[in-house]
């Protein structure tokens, strides 16, 4: 997973960690198990992803949480940096 | 001879500044005539507030978020060194279909209850902590009321930034016994800890609404509870500043001495932590399209020592002309010195500091981000 500055106090400055799961949403329950916290950053709690977030899957964007993932698949998280 | 040199540095007043950009912190002398400033941390967090617990000497709870991440609260128990976020942030029951945009308001629980703290959201929503601010629970005596939405209008309604539950003020005397106060929404109060709620408004105008004596609907922007007469609060509304002596249920309007020139309009208010009959103000221009700015330019507190019955203005040191000065409701606070220290800060980033109880003002701090809050540590 591709990791954005705004995410790396919590992957001790990571820009490229590994998170196990067979879809999106797992991946997320594993990698806050390795970086505790760093999900609700990204994700609301009813389980959306919040409004300047996204997700893209070997360069598709994700539009929810749902798509399977496989083996060797890189996920970057982008936050969408605007405003002043 | 380290260790109480150490402690007696500890004692000396710190304020904590919480801005758009981050946390500062301001140090000063055991005279409070000269002002050290430190940080930032959390560069680039939004710093909605951040408060100390008063009851120990070193725990202080910052609630931030930045523009792209949810917001989270973070917890340090060593006057600020080092800082712990929370295991679990204030967030509202997964199925609600409600989303915590930000915690704007902490409050500190019951002396008899260490580690016990309250946190208010925007949109509407109250949480407790019981472990110090790292895991926070719903409380769902508000957040899950049947006349929640009548009393608070939609999530998406209010104050431009989203509307607020703030001034969450525990009854020194009886830790079930609460208040809070919603823009949009009004004044409720709490004999149960939270489990049930009821409106307390009657005698508030709220003349933005078809009825102006609505019983919830209103917009305090600031309440507080005298610690020393926890009976009396006191209240800087967007129509003016009230009074309200408990048992009695009928807020007192004490607006109408202001000068007709500055009138009542704020948001905040301050008391002297000893008191209760001395109160400051910041008042704002609420005409028109609500500049909220200082009153023709020239920024002045105003001080009353009998309860509200009349006004002082107190702008010795201040600027005089062209000071377009915006403080928000938690960016003015007191110390609890004698004589009282009285502070406020501005959304240009000043601090302005009176040793003296407003009779005179120096800037202790300029050139800081937009600043949200101020509270002596």
């Amino acid at each position: 997973m591709l990791i954005p500055t705004p995410l790396r106090s919590y992957t001790a400055d990571a820009a490229v960690v590994a998170a196990d799961g067979a879809t999106l949403a797992g991946i997320l329950a594993d990698l806050d198990r390795r970086y505790p916290g760093l999900r609700f950053r990204v994700i609301d709690e009813q389980g959306d992803i919040r409004r300047h977030i996204k997700f893209f899957i070997n360069g598709a964007q994700a539009a929810n949480l749902e798509p399977a993932l496989h083996d060797a698949d890189e996920v970057m998280i982008v936050c969408a940096l605007s405003g002043g | 001879m380290a260790q109480a040199k150490k402690a007696a540095r500890e004692r000396r007043l710190t304020l904590l500044i919480a801005t758009r950009k981050g946390l500062w912190q301001l140090h000063t002398d055991a005279a409070r005539r000269t002002w050290r400033v430190a940080g930032p941390q959390f560069l680039g967090h939004i710093v909605h507030h951040c408060i100390a617990d008063p009851r120990d000497s070193k725990t202080i709870l910052a609630a931030a978020r930045t523009g792209h991440l949810g917001p989270t609260i973070f917890r340090s128990q060593d006057r600020g060194r080092t800082w712990h976020e929370a295991k679990l942030p204030p967030a509202f029951r997964e199925g609600s279909g409600r989303v915590v945009d930000h915690t704007f308001w902490l409050t500190a629980g019951h002396a008899s209850q260490p580690g016990s703290w309250y946190a208010g959201t925007s949109p509407q929503g109250l949480f407790r902590s019981e472990d110090g601010g790292a895991t926070w629970h719903s409380v769902d005596g508000f957040n899950e009321h049947p006349q929640r939405k009548a009393w608070c209008g939609g999530d998406k309604d209010g104050t431009p930034d989203g509307p607020k539950l703030h001034s969450i003020l525990v009854d020194p005397r009886n830790a079930a016994h609460m208040y809070i106060g919603m823009s949009s929404g009004g004044v409720f109060e709490s004999t149960d800890a939270g489990a049930h709620w009821r409106p307390l408004n009657r005698g508030l105008r709220a003349d933005f609404l078809p009825d102006p004596d609505a019983e919830y609907g209103h917009d305090p922007h600031c309440v507080r509870l005298h610690p020393a007469l926890p009976d009396r609060l006191y209240q800087q509304n967007h129509t003016g500043i009230y009074r309200l002596d408990r048992p009695g249920e009928q807020w007192h309007d004490l607006g109408a001495t202001m000068p007709k020139s500055v009138g009542s309009i704020g948001f905040p208010v301050v008391l002297h932590p000893r008191d209760p009959d001395t109160l400051w103000v910041f008042p704002m221009d609420g005409s028109s399209v609500w500049p909220r700015v200082s009153p023709g330019g020239k920024p002045a507190v105003y001080r009353s020592v009998n309860g509200g019955k009349s006004w002082q203005r107190q702008a010795t040191g201040l600027p005089k002309t062209q000071a377009w000065f915006t403080v928000k409701r938690q960016a003015m606070t007191a110390d609890a010195a004698t004589p009282t220290g009285v502070y406020f800060a501005t959304t240009s980033g000043e601090v302005w500091a009176s040793r003296d109880e407003g009779r005179s003002w120096k800037c202790i701090a300029a050139h800081l981000p937009h600043i949200y809050s101020v509270e002596a540590a």
